[in-house]
């Protein structure tokens, strides 16, 4: 069982090593990088790939750890109660399963996705250091131990809101996915875009490593926004010499609203431009 | 196998524990790496590694440890002389002046540069010094004053025609993460969090289990739910930081405390001040005149439910602290004292966080009154002593 990358994502060699090392070990990989460089995506990817299922836990602000194993809705408990529902003399009825419980249960082992972990409380992982560690927890209201049938590839991702503790990152493996260089970002393209003409393609990507280089922007444009972008190029059927024209004339390139997500950064643009055109 | 390797990452600071080193072992076991060095890289890396900010240390640890243990390829040296020549000349052409370019033709011209650059590269490397001296010093070469560094030449990286001329683990890609600010926030975290107070605000959403039981039973069996809010961490802390002067030693440690602070509370206000707070305070530690905001508009605004923290020395001459104009970046009135005093009586919650050690308080004639004042809510600025202050504070 080994992840060589997909047809629709293209894996650099660390990052393959990192994902294997995390499947044949059985320990959870931590994932970190530029938003929009993939993270997210890697999980479904590495599903598809090793034709796996995927479960997918999204981390919120308001996520507390119990959330994923289970939790036990006294609410519907007590409405039947009051009903008088034969349902109501086994607690079992109440429990509701979390990711985690439906991760270790399943036959097939999934793949399980813990999506910016850093959302949550700083306590958030240290609440599941024996669960990822051991694979398995206990049901205290109906007193049974769950245990991983076969223990699922666990991705986590994190985008450094909060440091996670030294106990935590030690269980793991650890990948940083770094902004891809010109030519990963031209296989990625083509992965993405297989008819696209190198020549507006090449207008492109350096249009979009310029405005990457510039300094002071507050978020730098990454790879999906990239793609998006080339997506509104290709719809808008805007050819290479319109980008290439934006350099000597304008320097803000077409349907910049795809790469730039916020208004000061689009002010630091036109003054750039500007002071371009005095100058030019 | 690879101890030295291991025990060098930790002399780093590269915090890899055992239990890492161990799993290493074991995917090497497992065959993961394939016996192949670019391989057992990313391995390593994946392995030993837990933060990005360590990444470069890694890198620079990993080439130091395999250095003899790899053959350069023959051509690497040629490579490294030829490719960046051809870089530098086009760059110079486009941003170097006549006279600057005069200069490098006195220097011996493009090649010996270069030749000179390949060796300071060589130094570089040898006292791992990170990137951060650029080459060139003391004006004896253009690009000193131009700001070119040997890892922005990208030596066989830039034209792409032999990505393997430089090693992966010698491009250095993770240089920019590795930034020592943050470290150590983790735990300044885990004690400021002690002063968490939860209280219930807002919109009800979450059931009352307590509550219900107790009101159903009171309706002789009837299920009444009861609902109440969610919890929310309701602390206020107004944090006033000193700056500038004797405080510029402990800048890194205070900005540590500051990242913690920031991430770990919703309600937090910081404000500067120079020495000693006067009837001016600045929401921006450049103090200027634009960002002053009024001491008793802070008293108005931020009622006594507000913890106040004070960060700094207490280090001043005792003219600033008692004598009416003894401040040193304006005038007032009245004196340090009666400012600070003002202060205390309106925050009953306030501490002091000194990051000077506290076996030199007694030297210092300011510290020990300041002390006084607060009743000896002075504490030291360490793990041990914001925990204390933290203890106070609820």
């Amino acid at each position: 069982m080994r992840f060589e990358g997909t047809k629709t994502f293209v894996a650099t060699d660390d990052l393959k090593i990192a994902v294997n090392a995390a499947i044949a070990l059985q320990r959870p990989l931590l994932i970190k990088g530029e938003p929009g460089t993939g993270k997210t995506v890697l999980a479904q990817e590495i599903a598809a790939a090793l034709g796996k299922p995927l479960i997918s836990w999204h981390v919120k602000s308001t996520t507390k750890a119990q959330q994923g194993l289970y939790e036990y809705d006294a609410v519907s408990r007590l409405r039947d109660s009051q009903l008088g529902d034969a349902r109501v003399h086994d607690i079992g009825n109440y429990i509701i399963r979390g990711k985690l419980w439906d991760g270790f249960e399943a036959e097939d082992a999934p793949v399980l996705l813990i999506d910016e972990i850093d959302k949550a409380d700083i306590e958030f992982p240290n609440d599941l250091l024996l669960e990822l560690d051991r694979m398995e927890f206990f049901v205290y209201e109906t007193r049974q131990t769950i245990r991983a049938r076969k223990r699922p590839i666990i991705i986590i991702t994190s985008n450094n809101e909060k440091e996670l503790p030294d106990a935590f990152l030690r269980r793991c493996f650890f990948h940083y996915i770094k902004f891809p260089d010109r030519e990963t970002m031209q296989s990625i393209v083509d992965v993405h875009f297989p008819g696209i003409s190198s020549l507006l393609l090449r207008e492109a990507l350096t249009a979009f490593f310029e405005l990457r280089d510039i300094p002071g922007l507050k978020k730098r444009p990454s790879t999906s926004e990239f793609l998006d972008w080339l997506k509104l190029l290709l719809a808008e059927d805007i050819g290479p010499e319109l980008l290439r024209e934006r350099s000597a004339a304008k320097l803000i390139p077409p349907l910049h609203g795809a790469l730039l997500k916020n208004e000061q950064d689009v002010h630091l643009f036109e003054r750039l431009a500007f002071l371009h055109r005095r100058g030019g | 196998m690879f101890l030295a390797f291991f025990l060098a990452l930790r002399t780093a600071g590269v915090k890899a524990s055992l239990r890492e080193f161990l799993t290493l072992q074991e995917a090497m076991a497992a065959g993961l790496a394939d016996f192949d060095v670019d391989h057992f890289y990313y391995l390593a890396r994946a392995t030993l590694v837990k933060d990005e900010r360590f990444l470069d240390a890694f890198d620079r640890v990993f080439a130091e440890s395999f250095k003899g243990i790899l053959q350069p390829k023959p051509q690497a040296g040629l490579e490294m002389q030829d490719l960046p020549a051809e870089w530098l000349r086009k760059l110079a052409d486009k941003t170097l002046t006549d006279e600057e370019k005069a200069q490098i033709e006195a220097l011996g011209g493009f090649d010996k540069l270069m030749e000179t650059l390949r060796e300071r590269l060589e130094t570089q490397k040898a006292r791992h010094e990170g990137g951060s001296k650029w080459i060139g010093t003391a004006g004896t070469s253009p690009f000193g004053a131009n700001g070119y560094n040997p890892e922005g030449v990208r030596i066989g990286q830039e034209t792409g025609r032999n990505r393997r001329a430089v090693k992966v683990w010698d491009e250095r890609h993770f240089k920019n993460l590795a930034v020592d600010t943050e470290l150590g926030t983790r735990n300044m975290q885990v004690a400021l969090r002690r002063l968490r107070r939860f209280a219930r605000e807002g919109a009800a959403s979450e059931l009352d289990l307590a509550g219900t039981i107790s009101s159903t039973a009171r309706n002789a069996g009837y299920l009444d739910l009861k609902m109440v809010p969610e919890r929310h961490n309701a602390v206020k802390i107004l944090l006033l930081l000193d700056i500038g002067g004797s405080m510029d030693d402990h800048v890194a440690l205070t900005e540590q405390l500051f990242t913690a602070a920031g991430a770990a509370f919703k309600h937090i206000k910081h404000l500067y001040f120079h020495n000693c707070p006067y009837g001016t305070l600045w929401k921006d530690a450049r103090l200027r005149r634009q960002d002053a905001i009024p001491t008793t508009e802070v008293l108005n605004t931020y009622d006594h439910t507000w913890k106040l923290i004070f960060v700094g020395d207490a280090a001043m001459s005792p003219y600033e602290l008692v004598q009416p104009g003894g401040g040193i970046s304006s005038w007032n009135d009245e004196t340090g004292q009666d400012w600070l005093a003002r202060l205390i009586a309106a925050y009953p919650r306030t501490v002091w966080l000194n990051p000077l050690p506290e076996e030199q308080w007694g030297y210092t004639q300011t510290i020990k009154f300041i002390r006084q004042m607060l009743e000896e809510r002075m504490f030291e600025l360490t793990m041990d002593g914001l925990d204390q202050a933290m203890r106070k504070l609820t």
